[in-house]
């Protein structure tokens, strides 16, 4: 099958010209630069339970957005109307911010320094845009998966999901950079749930598929064994009723890729965000305990532990060609060897810290629509693999004593990502080096530094999962972003294991 | 394209309307206009106006079975682009199957100020607030702080109109301000913040000088283990653990057993003790300060909204009377599955105690030795059983002893259930506007409620964060 290539009904719009409208009026006021960004978001959810079609909801989001640096302080504006008069409009209105907002500013904008690029386009890697498979197919396989579901005698109630995503963008700025951009993703998903009807106590139990940078073949040619999945899901989740009660303690953990990239997400991904990291996200996400000064020296886990940024990964949910700032994609360290060596950074980011990354950004903006202005956001950020090969089944036979972990659930982590608690799908206590049955009730719990110090070993590549999430919150207006995570599973030495129904009081 | 800067948002619901070929129709244009600022490290960071017309069409037709609907948004200001959006819908309803949560359309309704044009704001509304900010930022760093902080205000103007008949029109102003400060050597942390309609009882000043007395208490530092503690409960906390407790009242999940709601060996739990007596919790579209829309509107069917619905007028709605579970979030599909009322949500929530008197002051005159949180963060649930939640403390939790506060403590990750604190709290304030620090700025600003003391908090961990 060809690579797609650019959506017509996206080039047919008049981007180009409301961009040169845009970034003529900003330059006439004085601008000392000027971005113009036009973006059409096509999304489509569907929802369906016990084997009835919930919720379906087609939904376009199109725009535009003229930034402004005048007089060193930022203006932004955005508009719907797609005529000539209001990007003139739009734009004036930016300036008029920038020049309100003169007054409160007090540190003069400065962007790092990034080549043109001259009219390049980038197309993400899929087969077929799920916005173009017929719904009632879609429906029919979600209706479907509800009523596989459903046969299992554990479970009660069955729930399937599917969120697709296409993406377009046209930005241009006044140095003369010109990106056009087309990228798909999607996320798939069911969950079983059921009673116990001796205990009265009620459980679910969830696809461990992770959202991809793919297209509709995803549910179709074996990235991903959906079938396979469904037809076990009833099992484990009649197990998982039926499963004791975890006794609280200090667990070694075995932790699946399905679960340890929201770990990484929260606890190295947001950490590591210069912005974060300098204050500029304190009053809502938060700082990071990684400050700029632990550059080079922060012992962030075990020597085991390499850390990847990467907007360049196939398949990626932060992938990308060129960021929102013009800025093309790169990859870079993190963490070497256990250590902090590196940050996301974004242009205004890139110039406050020159000697990171030889004064550039590394490509970390990014706006969720034309009506917000771009931050800095996450790249995929991943957990490189061991290279001496270790399965799973390795890992879990160093263990004496302790719980293998299997799909993400509740999380939860403090506003400079130190304290974290991670519950998940389904847990086995392992007994000797051996699965031993599966446990319930099961959060951990423990400080940023000390858990990645405890890694003792990390899985080989067979053993490597891109994970990751489709919305990932951030920014004041909040802002959603896509992010992978790729990971290998990993042995942790002594971890704090707590019982929920004890912490609720049960 | 043609367009027309000028086509009305009632002319863009009525072209819809007249260009569905669906057997019944409905549209809502929203207009949304907003503006805000943003800083940090004593600076402005970010800001921007943003303009925003969207219309979402729903397309119902006759099928074998029932009704099929088709649902489908997009920005749009013209009729070119609404006839695209209406064409979408009517295929998409046509391809769909019989919906589960078909009902009769509400129809023959209309607002008086149908004919009006929206209401808009704009960078105007910070005239007073902005150079007052710059003069908080030139103070604080004289004075060797740092404040970072956030201010948003928009107004939507939502047109609902349907084949039914149905012209309803709402005004939604809603705004927000929050200010965090610490000192320049980020050792201390504090944060003040609140819900507005129009930013004129906002007051940069007294928000800067807030910030700096609660850094001023955190002068002296006291390191407290994990543990359950005597605890007061700002508005705000209380605030962000009743809106968990009411996102999570759908009726349809606690009929099917799937929630705190749910009555072991099946139905819900109306009609059962669920709180303390005295305890109310309730919304109001009408409430005074936190008014909303006094309708329904939904482009999508779930779990606790139905498009059918569209246009059922709102009224006060209780959720716990005196203690005793009322009411759940309800569609009339799940009504009629439930046997209960239609009571479907509504977007604000007050939370009021018999026997509440007092301010956050008289609570800690009152307390001998306890503490006095700020607000909650990262909140999350881990148990739908027990409604079983996580979250942390964040920027400030205060020690109180012998009934004044005497220092700040660490930062603790919290394990609780909104559900058993209704059960458990020891002492209420009178209930008062709040604004939860988790949801507030993007999902649900419209709170009132009054502090609370709970003896046993559970303070599971101490976090590092500052």
């Amino acid at each position: 099958m060809s690579a797609p290539g650019l959506d017509p009904t996206f080039s047919d719009l008049p981007h180009r010209r409301l961009g040169e409208v845009a970034l003529s009026r900003a330059q006439e006021l004085g601008a000392s630069h000027a971005d113009f960004r036009f973006e059409r978001n096509r999304y489509q959810y569907l929802g369906a339970r016990d084997g009835v079609l919930q919720t379906a909801s087609d939904a376009e989001d199109l725009g535009f957005a003229v930034r402004v640096v005048h007089q060193g302080a930022w203006g932004f504006a955005s508009g719907v109307v797609l005529t000539d008069e209001e990007a003139r409009r739009v734009a004036e209105t930016a300036v008029a911010v920038a020049r309100v907002a003169a007054a409160m500013t007090t540190t003069p904008v400065e962007l790092a320094p990034e080549p043109v690029h001259d009219d390049v386009t980038w197309i993400s890697g899929y087969d077929v845009d799920p916005l173009d498979v017929p719904t009632r197919d879609k429906s029919a396989l979600l209706v479907d998966w509800t009523e596989r579901l459903r046969a299992g005698s554990a479970v009660a109630h069955a729930t399937a999901f599917l969120q697709q995503v296409q993406e377009n963008k046209y930005y241009a700025d006044l140095s003369g950079t010109r990106t056009t951009q087309q990228r798909v993703r999607l996320q798939p998903g069911f969950e079983a749930t059921g009673e116990d009807a001796e205990t009265g106590i009620f459980d679910s139990m969830a696809s461990i598929a992770p959202p991809a940078g793919r297209g509709w073949e995803y549910l179709t040619d074996g990235h991903w064994d959906w079938d396979a999945e469904i037809a076990e899901v009833p099992e484990l989740l009649a197990e998982k009723l039926k499963a004791p009660s975890v006794e609280a303690g200090t667990y070694d953990l075995v932790v699946h890729p399905s679960n340890l990239w929201l770990t990484i997400h929260e606890s190295i991904g947001h950490a590591t965000e210069l912005d974060r990291a300098l204050g500029y996200e304190a009053n809502y996400a938060g700082t990071s305990f990684a400050t700029y000064d632990k550059l080079g020296t922060l012992q962030y886990g075990s020597p085991v532990m390499n850390v990847r940024g990467d907007r360049t990964q196939e398949h990626g949910l932060a992938t990308v060609g060129y960021d929102d700032e013009g800025v093309q994609t790169q990859a870079w360290d993190i963490v070497r060897d256990g250590v902090l060596v590196g940050y996301q950074l974004d242009r205004s980011m890139g110039h406050l810290k020159p000697e990171l990354n030889e004064g550039r950004s590394n490509g970390c903006a990014y706006a969720d629509s034309p009506g917000h202005i771009p931050i800095q956001r996450m790249a995929n950020v991943s957990l490189v693999p061991g290279t001496d090969g270790l399965s799973t089944d390795d890992l879990v036979s160093r263990v004496e004593r302790g719980i293998y972990v299997v799909g993400d659930k509740s999380w939860s982590i403090d506003m400079q990502r130190f304290n974290f608690q991670f519950t998940g799908q389904r847990f086995y206590k392992i007994t000797d080096g051996r699965l031993d049955g599966m446990l319930r009730d099961v959060a951990y719990q423990a400080t940023t530094t000390d858990f990645w110090g405890s890694m003792e070993a990390v899985g080989g590549q067979d053993t490597w999962l891109l994970g990751g999430a489709f919305n990932c919150g951030k920014a004041q207006p909040g802002q959603v972003a896509a992010v992978s995570h790729g990971c290998p599973t990993a042995l942790f030495r002594g971890v704090n294991i707590l019982n929920t129904m004890d912490e609720a009081g049960r | 394209m043609t367009i027309s800067a000028r086509t009305t948002a009632q002319q863009l619901v009525e072209h819809a309307l007249a260009t569905s070929s669906a057997d019944d129709c409905i549209a809502i244009v929203r207009d949304v206009t907003s503006a805000n600022l943003r800083w940090a490290n004593n600076t402005l960071t970010t800001n921007g106006v943003m303009t925003e017309m969207s219309v979402t069409v729903v397309s119902f037709v006759a099928v074998d079975g029932g009704t099929a609907t088709g649902s489908v948004s997009g920005s749009a200001s013209t009729t070119e682009q609404v006839t695209a959006i209406v064409e979408a819908a009517d295929a998409a309803a046509r391809a769909g199957s019989p919906a589960e949560d078909a009902a009769e359309l509400v129809g023959d309704v209309a607002s008086p100020d149908w004919d009006l044009e929206p209401e808009t704001t704009d960078i105007g509304v910070y005239d007073a607030f902005a150079p007052a900010l710059g003069e908080a930022f030139v103070e604080a760093t004289a004075e060797r702080r740092l404040l970072y902080g956030f201010v948003n205000h928009d107004v939507t103007t939502t047109y609902l109109g349907s084949s039914r008949g149905l012209r309803l029109r709402h005004v939604q102003p809603t705004g927000h301000y929050a200010c965090t400060g610490k000192d320049d050597a980020l050792t201390r942390s504090a944060w003040t913040g609140g819900a507005t309609r129009d930013f004129r009882d906002v007051d940069a000043a007294a928000m800067a000088a807030t910030v700096k007395q609660r850094l001023g208490w955190a002068e002296r530092r006291v390191e407290l283990p994990a543990g359950r503690y005597d605890t007061i409960l700002p508005p705000s906390s209380v605030a962000d653990l009743m809106i968990d407790a009411y996102w999570g009242a759908g009726a349809r999940v606690a009929h099917e057993g799937e929630s705190v709601y749910s009555r072991r060996g099946g139905g819900t739990r109306i009609g059962d003790k669920v709180a303390a007596p005295g305890v109310s919790l309730f919304s109001d579209p009408a409430y005074a300060g936190l008014e909303c829309a006094p309708f329904v509107v939904t482009g999508a069917s779930d779990n606790t909204d139905s498009v059918f619905d569209n246009g059922l007028p709102l009224e006060r709605t209780d959720w716990i009377r005196d203690g005793l579970l009322t009411g759940l979030i309800q569609t009339r599909h799940s009504a009629g599955m439930t046997g209960q009322p239609v009571t479907p949500m509504i977007d604000n929530l007050v939370l009021e105690i018999g026997d509440g008197a007092g301010t956050v002051d008289d609570l800690v005159a009152g307390t001998q030795r306890g503490l006095l949180l700020t607000c909650l963060w990262y909140i999350r649930e881990v148990d739908p059983q027990s409604m079983l939640l996580t979250g942390l403390t964040r920027d400030g939790v205060y020690v109180v002893e012998d009934g004044e506060i005497v220092g700040a403590a660490n930062n603790f990750r919290w394990n609780e259930s909104p559900i058993d604190l209704l059960n458990r709290f020891t002492a209420a304030t009178d209930t008062v506007p709040s604004f939860s620090r988790e949801w507030g700025d993007d999902y649900f600003s419209r709170t009132a409620t009054p502090a609370l003391r709970v003896p046993d908090f559970n303070m599971s961990s101490v976090s590092q964060g500052v």
